[in-house]
């Protein structure tokens, strides 16, 4: 079964702008907030997994975002270096809290930004890592040395889509949901070279962070706003979970943002 | 070009960081040499890449280097140059660099210098206030002097060969000996004298008495009224020999329509130093008359100038010669600013000793009758030195022709 982590959204809002998303004058509506997340924790927890909890903590909104809290493979975890200042205080909570669970902290250097599982996805054994917006490409280099495992660099092209899973999610029959356009030309042919099914996703629902999925084996929760998406994966034998994500999208995240898997690879081949 | 040199390492290869790093070098107008690179052998060993990245200028090349960085190049820091004090006047530093006639960048706090001029068998003398490199010969430098010592921070930068088009210099890859067909190489050179006039690029011509000789004369008064001579270097002999020839029809005394010796020949050498020696200068005795054609004349009258630099078998000399040999030296590394082609016929000590003074850049063309001349003077190393084995009449004659045309 697999394990998840997310975090209540009690401190969560608008209150800097990093991101296209962003804007301090188009705030989230508070309740929205509560029945969205609420929405994807109901969700999940029908689904064949088991859920914990990170405590929110005061002044650091966007800790609701778990899957930038780092990477976890087996019991290794790697923490995250926030680019941004704004979120740079959620790394400590986040490496204690897996520090408690039995979670050994593998630091990176400190100069090398990282931003944890929204940067860094496994399509089977391959560690798929975006770059350029948030995580640095040398990054990916250390995780690299750390995991001993093939780690694909694609640079992301498309501020709106700057973190790798924001525009691409991996599928277990070894294909993946991806918008092409969010990274460059190289990015492109690295991907199809490495993955032979690939669903391209359209701009307009693209646009609805479609693929900020969460997938549980057969089960793909995922945004609202993607009718056309939805029956591409149903016709492939996949059930799919549309939530409404408004109020998280107005800070740039949807459903896998918010949810960190524990561990995403048990272990490596 | 101003390089840097930088480190790629990870999965570039799989990521195609690699092929996109090298695209945006290109597409930038910058370019890069690979200068060690080692690949993974199993799918998740790293590859390692050091690229040496070049630029047209300073700002070109950090503009190349910034958007490197991003896909994760690291800049090696570059070492500066040892320098040490020239320890007397004319005596460079133990263990100091010798230079080459290649393009030369020194590193000083980090940044390159090209050093100036490109010239062989110098030391570099360093000027940290004002940022200067200049290759010196022994006699320029005075104690005290800045002086690059040891190999750390030189990098010497070799004649590329032309993307563009393709030369004679690049296609032939050896001498053109006797027995070989020459007048395809002679039409390409003739070629390449146009392509360097029209470039602007000043031609040399290094004669020795040989021209004279063989009969030669006329073809190289066309060359020079042609405008195909922008500088002649040369010793005693070859102005000598085309006087006498210009005064008496003689050279050496042998009459040169006939081929015989002329009666009381051996004196027309004698009496023809007299003549110019009495005018004060070859220029002198043309202004005046007494010295109306030949090499010499044609020069003077279009404005082709020459460096005449004497030797220990000299006759008279001339006036203008100069017996001093590093003042003559020191008067032709002055002139040669510009010069891109250089034609050096029938001397094999003023070729050697003008090629010594060249960039390797200068392409230069060596006839001689004597395969050692030639052999010795282009097996320097560099490919834009050709050799060709020939007569210099027939040679002069059939490039002339191929003016013509």
């Amino acid at each position: 079964m697999r394990e998840l982590l997310l975090c209540p959204p009690d401190y969560y809002g608008i209150e800097y702008e990093i991101n296209p998303w962003m804007s301090r004058a188009r705030g989230a509506d508070t309740p929205l907030v509560q029945a969205q997340w609420k929405g994807l924790f109901d969700t999940l927890s029908k689904l064949d997994c088991k859920i914990e909890l990170v405590p929110p903590r005061p002044k650091l909104p966007d800790m609701v975002f778990t899957a930038n809290a780092g990477l976890t493979v087996g019991r290794r975890f790697i923490p995250s270096n926030f680019r941004h200042e704004e979120r740079a205080g959620e790394a400590p909570h986040f490496a204690r809290w897996m520090e408690e669970h039995g979670y050994d902290i593998v630091w990176l250097p400190k100069d090398l930004f990282f931003e944890g599982e929204g940067d860094a996805l496994f399509g089977g054994d391959v560690l798929f890592c975006g770059y350029k917006f948030r995580s640095d490409i040398n990054s990916h280099r250390a995780v690299a040395d750390i995991l001993g495992c093939l780690v694909i660099s694609v640079e992301l092209v498309d501020p709106r889509f700057y973190h790798i899973d924001t525009c691409f999610c991996p599928l277990p029959d070894g294909g993946a949901v991806w918008f092409p356009d969010a990274f460059d030309d190289y990015g492109q042919r690295t991907i199809r070279d490495h993955l032979h099914d690939l669903i391209d996703v359209a701009p307009e629902e693209a646009a609805h962070f479609s693929c900020n999925a969460v997938v549980l084996n057969r089960d793909i929760v995922l945004p609202e706003g993607a009718p056309k998406l939805v029956a591409t994966l149903r016709d492939r034998g996949y059930t799919c979970h549309p939530l409404p994500m408004t109020e998280f999208l107005k800070a740039g995240g949807a459903c896998k943002c918010l949810t960190m898997f524990m561990p995403q690879k048990e272990k490596l081949a | 070009m101003f390089s840097e040199t930088v480190v790629l390492r990870g999965h570039i290869i799989d990521s195609l960081i690699l092929p996109k790093v090298l695209d945006q070098i290109l597409t930038q107008g910058g370019d890069f040499k690979i200068g060690e690179i080692k690949i993974g052998q199993n799918r998740v060993d790293q590859s390692y890449a050091r690229i040496e990245v070049s630029g047209p200028t300073h700002e070109a090349l950090d503009d190349i280097v910034l958007r490197l960085r991003q896909h994760g190049a690291e800049v090696i820091e570059k070492a500066d140059v040892q320098l040490a004090p020239s320890p007397a006047d004319g005596v460079f530093p133990k263990d100091f660099y010798v230079t080459t006639n290649q393009q030369t960048f020194v590193t000083l706090d980090s940044a390159e210098i090209e050093v100036h001029p490109a010239l062989m068998d110098c030391a570099v003398v360093v000027d940290r206030g004002a940022r200067r490199a200049t290759a010196r010969k022994f006699h320029e430098v005075s104690r005290g002097m800045e002086i690059v010592v040891g190999h750390q921070g030189i990098k010497v930068v070799p004649v590329q060969r032309s993307t563009s088009h393709t030369d004679v210099f690049e296609f032939m890859s050896t001498n053109i000996s006797l027995e070989k067909p020459k007048s395809g190489v002679i039409r390409e050179m003739a070629t390449e004298l146009k392509r360097a006039r029209e470039e602007g690029g000043k031609i040399l011509v290094v004669a020795g008495p040989a021209v004279v000789h063989t009969g030669a004369v006329p073809h190289l008064e066309k060359l020079i009224e042609w405008g195909y001579v922008d500088l002649l270097f040369g010793g005693n002999a070859i102005a000598l020999h085309d006087i006498e020839n210009a005064l008496f029809g003689t050279s050496l005394g042998i009459n040169l329509e006939r081929g015989s010796l002329a009666e009381r020949g051996h004196e027309n050498q004698m009496r023809a130093i007299n003549v110019i020696r009495e005018a004060g200068s070859i220029s002198r005795a043309i202004e005046t008359g007494t010295l109306k054609s030949g090499i010499m004349a044609a020069c003077v009258r279009h404005g082709v100038v020459f460096v005449l630099a004497g030797s220990i078998r000299d006759d008279g000399p001339m006036p203008e010669v100069m017996t001093d040999t590093l003042e003559a030296q020191d008067a032709m590394r002055e002139k040669i600013t510009g010069v891109t082609t250089a034609l050096m016929m029938g001397t094999m000590l003023h070729s050697m000793a003008v090629a010594n003074l060249l960039p390797a850049t200068v392409k230069t063309l060596c006839v001689d009758v004597n395969p050692a001349a030639v052999s010795k003077l282009t097996e320097r190393g560099s490919f834009q030195s050709l050799g060709l084995v020939s007569d210099l009449e027939p040679f002069l004659r059939e490039l002339t022709g191929s003016l013509a045309r």
